[in-house]
């Protein structure tokens, strides 16, 4: 770990800090200026209704954006967080919803589900020695399977009351989606972050060889990234279910989770390489990933030409980070 | 005496992954034998073969990526603009029939071209990138077919090319793989560019320094793969008659699979073709065994078909592909 991973302790270390968070306020400010843009040119201009439905279309992607970026710090990848989700989405959709005991237990099971997922990701890539990527690809497929014995087709249904609340806004029109992602990130993320655990992952994912020769417990570290990562998922599948009542095995959802994740992760400026980036920093890259779609969709762009649009913008903006090739004047630092 | 040493010699030469993904083969094979004679026919094992050689060429190139350490997850769709815009060259004019092939596979070169300068050149992580070029290509496809309705036909020649037994009775997409394939093995074995792709897949800098000119290489490599990706897409438009949106889509993860089931490291600089043919051969098998094997007293639906599938593919890496121990 170096000096930038350390809190700001005293005063005049902001210039550290600004440099471990430029990536996250950088996200920030484009998801602001987009946002913006998007209400700006609304039809019925900024208002809560229009907030609340961006909210839990963005809350879903940011959910899943922030289990892949557990992964991602460790400088693993998690190519099965979309299974995950669609998996919890069935098991959610097949739970008894009537009474609040019941409603109770149904989420505290799907948690659990998500949880046992990554929890068996982590056990593969830790004790199985096997590449992330390879076995996320694989558990992914297992993870599918299981989704589809839960629901062969679409169908079930949740505690309407429930996911109406969850859905809709708070007095003054707070959507009630961002709240309970606010929640999730106070109670999971930041204690998870400034706890030995969360230290030990962000040196795993800088250097894993020197944080084993430092006597940190880097299994305990991995396989506790990997299962919370499982269990944000869990909350996605979760919500999606309250935002449509039903469940369904679908993989192309499951596909498109897992690839802008991980898009909205680069997006939120976390480093695929390991140990840079936070959360808090996906969520806004899940957030802006999100808001190109409006944009798209409020300046009337024909939506034959959306897909297209879509895909541009993604490969420019992740483009940008390569304005730093003008600044090396050691070719060598072109592999580094 | 002689000639047991020199098989003991052959057999000491090659990858100890590679045997186990052989081995693997067999057992399947017997597996399937035991449960329905019919496994074992020569015809069975032709088709099995003809749909093992798309799988074939579009892991080649992805082989290629990962030897150099990167991936390419632009497959998808590469494979879709191969046939989507091959079956529409084929409307273009009386030479279109002649130009369809080349054409699609041109589009594929082009975007794996893009995906090598981005890669390559403005060093961004290829997981990434390709992601980005796969939205695009999906996004060309869209705009190309939503307004018109280009010719989506195979022609008489693809469909051949793809269903044909021209040679010996095997069927003319194993001649293509045998082909690619051939090109493949000296291309890493007896070029300079092949033993550059092993010397960046281990150590890009270290190869630089070396005074390979490492980010043409990639660049090749990159366009290699999109190339190949196009080429199995037209095949696979002519296997089926007309090219479709989505038509790439259930190819990634087994693609990437088999390259690994043969031994290729994801790190990159380790691996062998003889390996990623096991490996292809393997998904192809078990894919096909999952979807033809009955059980009398239980239904196996797509659900079953998926977590064997799963299952087997952490087996067998568990048996042989497993890493070093950070303490080592």
């Amino acid at each position: 770990m170096t000096d930038r991973a350390l809190p700001v302790a005293h005063g005049g270390d902001w210039r550290f800090w600004l440099g471990e968070h430029r990536g996250t306020l950088l996200a920030l400010g484009v998801f602001i200026l987009m946002f913006a843009l998007y209400t700006g040119n609304h039809p019925a201009g900024f208002n809560a209704d229009v907030v609340t439905t961006a909210a839990n279309k963005g809350v879903l992607l940011a959910l899943v954006a922030v289990a892949q970026t557990f992964v991602v710090v460790t400088s693993g990848i998690d190519l099965s967080v979309g299974a995950i989700f669609v998996l919890c989405n069935c098991v959610a959709s097949r739970m008894f919803w009537e009474t609040g005991l019941e409603s109770a237990a149904s989420v505290i099971i799907v948690l659990l589900t998500g949880l046992a997922c990554g929890a068996l990701n982590g056990l593969i890539v830790i004790y199985g020695r096997l590449q992330p990527i390879v076995t996320t690809i694989a558990t992914g497929a297992v993870f599918f399977g299981i989704a589809l014995l839960f629901r062969e087709s679409p169908g079930g249904d949740v505690n309407e009351d429930l996911a109406d609340f969850m859905t809709n806004q708070f007095p003054g029109g707070i959507p009630a989606s961002a709240v309970a992602l606010f929640v999730v990130m106070l109670v999971i993320w930041t204690p998870f972050r400034r706890s030995m655990l969360g230290r030990v992952v962000y040196a795993v994912g800088s250097a894993e060889q020197a944080a084993y020769m430092s006597g940190l417990q880097i299994r305990r570290a991995k396989f506790a990234a990997y299962a919370l990562s499982g269990l944000l998922c869990a909350i996605g599948g979760l919500f999606i279910t309250f935002v449509t009542y039903t469940g369904e095995a679908s993989l192309d959802n499951a596909n498109a989770y897992t690839l802008n994740s991980i898009a909205a992760v680069v997006l939120g400026g976390v480093s695929l390489f390991g140990g840079r980036g936070s959360a808090v920093g996906a969520i806004f890259g899940a957030l802006i990933f999100r808001t190109i779609g409006d944009l798209l969709f409020v300046f009337d762009l024909d939506p034959l030409w959306q897909p297209l649009f879509l895909g541009i913008v993604l490969l420019v903006s992740v483009c940008l980070g390569s304005f730093r090739l003008i600044r090396i004047r050691n070719r060598l630092d072109l592999f580094g | 005496m002689s000639n047991a040493g020199s098989a003991t010699s052959v057999l000491r030469k090659i990858d100890p992954a590679v045997l186990t993904a052989f081995g693997c083969i067999v057992v399947l094979l017997l597996l399937a034998a035991a449960l329905n004679e019919n496994f074992l026919s020569p015809d069975y094992l032709l088709a099995q073969l003809q749909v093992a050689s798309f799988l074939a060429l579009m892991s080649t190139g992805m082989m290629l990526v990962i030897l150099l350490g990167q991936i390419d997850l632009s497959l998808p769709w590469i494979i879709t603009v191969g046939g989507m815009m091959s079956t529409a060259a084929a409307g273009w004019g009386p030479w279109g029939p002649v130009i369809a092939i080349p054409v699609g596979v041109l589009c594929g070169v082009v975007f794996g071209i893009i995906n090598g300068i981005g890669v390559a050149y403005l060093r961004v992580p290829s997981m990434i990138f390709t992601l980005g070029i796969n939205a695009v290509a999906q996004g060309f496809m869209i705009v190309r077919t939503g307004g018109a309705a280009p010719q989506d036909m195979a022609t008489d020649s693809m469909h051949d090319l793809a269903t044909g037994r021209l040679i010996l009775g095997i069927p003319n997409p194993v001649w293509v793989w045998v082909v690619v394939g051939a090109a493949m093995v000296f291309l890493m074995r007896r070029t300079i560019f092949g033993r550059a792709v092993y010397a960046i897949g281990n150590r890009e800098i270290a190869a630089y320094l070396s005074g390979i000119r490492t980010q043409r290489v990639m660049l090749a490599a990159f366009a290699i793969s999109g190339g190949l990706a196009a080429l199995a897409g037209t095949l696979l438009a002519g296997y089926s008659t007309k090219a479709y949106q989505g038509m790439g889509n259930p190819y990634l993860l087994p693609a990437i699979a088999a390259v690994v089931l043969g031994g290729t490291s994801i790190l990159g600089g380790r691996g062998t073709y003889l390996g990623t043919v096991a490996g292809v051969i393997l998904i192809t098998l078990l894919q096909s065994i999952l979807s033809v094997v009955r059980v009398p007293w239980f239904e196996i639906t797509e659900a079953h078909r998926q977590i064997v599938y799963g299952v087997v593919i952490v087996a067998m890496l568990l048996l042989y592909g497993r890493g070093a121990k950070v303490a080592a």
